[in-house]
């Protein structure tokens, strides 16, 4: 079973952040229910995780798993694009 | 211990890269930052990689380096060829790298609103793990082809320099050019990173590439304005070469050394001034060498040292000639009186020339020095540049107050004068002309000291022969004139005394 690992690269409280987090958690209740992790990294708190991972903008997506590895940049407000990438 | 500079209000920090604190009128602006625009391969990432190496080993500054185009792994050996070991520095935590090199395999896509958070925290995370008070960003213009929406880069970049002078940090951001004399930077960004801009060139001129740095502008503070000619050598990183902007407050003396010429001394009043600078103009033959080895056996004779550079001819063949003037040169060098270094011009830029003599003086410390010829290293550079060395190399001679002596070879067998001469003649002290007369069928050998400022010297032309025991000055020439024209000209005996009564001679 392919587990999707999604890691969320937010900084601090702002707008953006809480919108790109809520914007993730209402994709994961409709197309990821059950078979997904979601991780949340606040880059003011540990920037060392921003570093590890090569992390510039945020918000940033990872979607560590299933390979290959995926990335989006932005509050992921544009459905489109986020519906390709993610298929569905 | 980071030196305290303060030139006009705005305090600076030591740039590491030597001769360019001069240019700056004392270094970079502290707790700035300062753009570093050029085209590429003209040595942006050297220049800012050495401002924090140097920050480290001269400051005990650390640095943090962000690389937007390079992977870490690429600049660490590119750095390490110049003779600094980033690893070292990065396990003493005295370097943090930023690496936001793009990778290939990263496949990214823009889904939204976004700002460079992360990568503000990350130059800020290496700082304060760091510590650093340098920071170099490397180069901005490939940020613009990661995230391609202009304004937001503008904002964050504007934001990120007022991070760092929150953080008391000095930086250098480098950024691409596109042409040597064109648009200062190829995506306007000296329009909002404005205060402090530096411009390194790598102009190709007249088949050859010359590297030279300009300070722009440094907002609120005086710099030396203008070009300056700079060189990368391994081991040193970049060596920029201030030139004229010594001031002319050399020191004179008035003591005499020997030329080694004892009938040159008496022409000279008493020998070369000790601190005088020399030039022996003369065609191809006429005796320029032997001169120059008369020259540093006179050293030896007064218990000096004497360094030669020769471009013309090898070490076997100086040695040689000078055996066969009666000079030994060998046993000159046993008793460290004499050091010779021959190479072809070719084989180096002018400017590495002029560093591998000063390095080699700094060495040896000689009381003479002689280049025979100027005029070889004359002919692998433009006219510019060959003026530039000239003028360096006699403001570093003057400095260290010692007697040099330079040949020039004029391009006729007969009279004329050299081009090197145009460019140096007001420089020199002393000049001493060495010409061909051709009398009745046979090539005779005239001398004569054209100027020697400060001293009375004898005006005629002399003849000298050359023999195994070197050079021999006699009489002057009689009935003869037009020598240094060219046009040789034999009067007879009354033309001679009607000339003299037009010219009556002063005792």
């Amino acid at each position: 079973m392919s587990e999707y690992l999604f890691k969320l690269f937010i900084t601090g409280q702002s707008k953006i952040s809480r919108t790109a987090v809520a914007n993730l958690q209402a994709i994961i209740n409709t197309h990821f229910k059950g078979n997904s992790r979601m991780i949340v990294i606040d880059v003011l708190e540990q920037p060392d995780l921003a570093e590890r991972d090569k992390i510039m903008a945020t918000p940033t997506l990872v979607v560590e798993s299933p390979n290959p590895v995926k990335y989006l940049i932005g509050d992921l407000a544009n459905k489109e694009t986020v519906q390709k990438i993610l298929c569905i | 211990m980071a030196k305290k500079k303060i030139a006009h209000g705005i305090e600076r920090i030591p740039s590491g890269i030597e001769g360019f604190d001069f240019i700056s009128d004392g270094g970079l602006p502290r707790n700035r930052s300062t753009l570093v625009c050029g085209t590429s391969g003209s040595a942006k990432t050297v220049f800012a990689a050495q401002f924090l190496a140097k920050g480290i080993l001269d400051c005990g500054d650390a640095g943090v380096f962000v690389t937007f185009e390079e992977p870490k792994d690429e600049i660490c050996k590119n750095i390490e060829s110049l003779g600094w070991d980033i690893k070292k520095f990065e396990s003493e935590n005295k370097w943090a790298f930023v690496d936001a090199s793009p990778d290939p395999s990263q496949d990214t896509v823009i889904a939204g609103r976004y700002e460079m958070g992360a990568f503000i925290a990350r130059i800020e995370h290496a700082i304060k793990k760091t510590r650093a008070k340098r920071i170099a960003i490397d180069s901005l213009g490939a940020l613009m082809e990661q995230f391609p929406d202009r304004d937001l880069l503008r904002r964050e970049i504007l934001r990120l320099t007022m991070v760092l002078k929150k953080l008391n940090v000095t930086a250098i951001i480098t950024v691409e050019r596109l042409s040597e004399y064109g648009e200062i930077s190829r995506y306007g960004f000296e329009e909002f990173v404005a205060d402090n801009v530096i411009i390194l060139r790598n102009a190709l001129e007249e088949e050859k590439r010359r590297r030279t740095v300009e300070i722009l502008k440094f907002r609120g503070t005086q710099h030396q304005k203008g070009e300056y000619p700079f060189t990368i050598i391994p081991g040193r990183g970049i060596i920029a070469i201030p030139l004229s902007a010594s001031e002319l407050k050399h020191k004179s003396t008035n003591i005499r050394i020997p030329s080694g010429v004892k009938e040159l001394d008496l022409i000279c009043d008493g020998g070369f001034f000790r601190d005088s600078i020399i030039l022996v103009s003369g065609a191809t033959g006429t005796g320029k060498t032997l001169l120059t080895t008369e020259f540093a056996k006179g050293g030896s004779l007064n218990n000096e040292k004497t360094l030669i550079f020769g471009f013309e001819e090898s070490r076997d063949q100086l040695f040689r000639n000078a055996i066969a003037w009666g000079v030994d040169f060998e046993k000159m060098e046993k008793k460290g009186k004499l050091k010779a270094v021959c190479t072809y011009p070719e084989m180096r830029g002018l400017e590495d020339h002029l560093i591998n003599i000063k390095h080699i003086v700094k060495e040896f410390e000689p009381d003479r020095i002689a280049i025979d010829s100027l005029s070889a290293l004359e002919r692998i550079s433009t006219v510019k540049g060959f003026r530039e060395f000239v003028v360096g190399l006699t403001s570093f001679i003057k400095e260290r107050e010692l007697a040099a002596m330079f040949t020039a070879t004029t391009s006729t067998l007969m009279g004329g004068t050299s081009i090197t001469e145009t460019h140096i003649s007001t420089i020199t002290d002393s000049i001493i002309l060495l010409r061909y007369v051709e009398m009745f069928g046979e090539m005779h050998r005239g001398l004569t000291v054209l100027k020697m400022r400060g001293s009375k010297h004898d005006k005629e032309i002399r003849e000298f022969t050359i023999d195994h025991a070197g050079m021999h000055i006699g009489s002057p020439f009689h009935n003869v004139t037009g020598i240094l024209s060219g046009n040789l000209q034999h009067i007879e005996k009354h033309e001679l005394d009607r000339i003299k009564e037009i010219f009556p001679e002063k005792n």
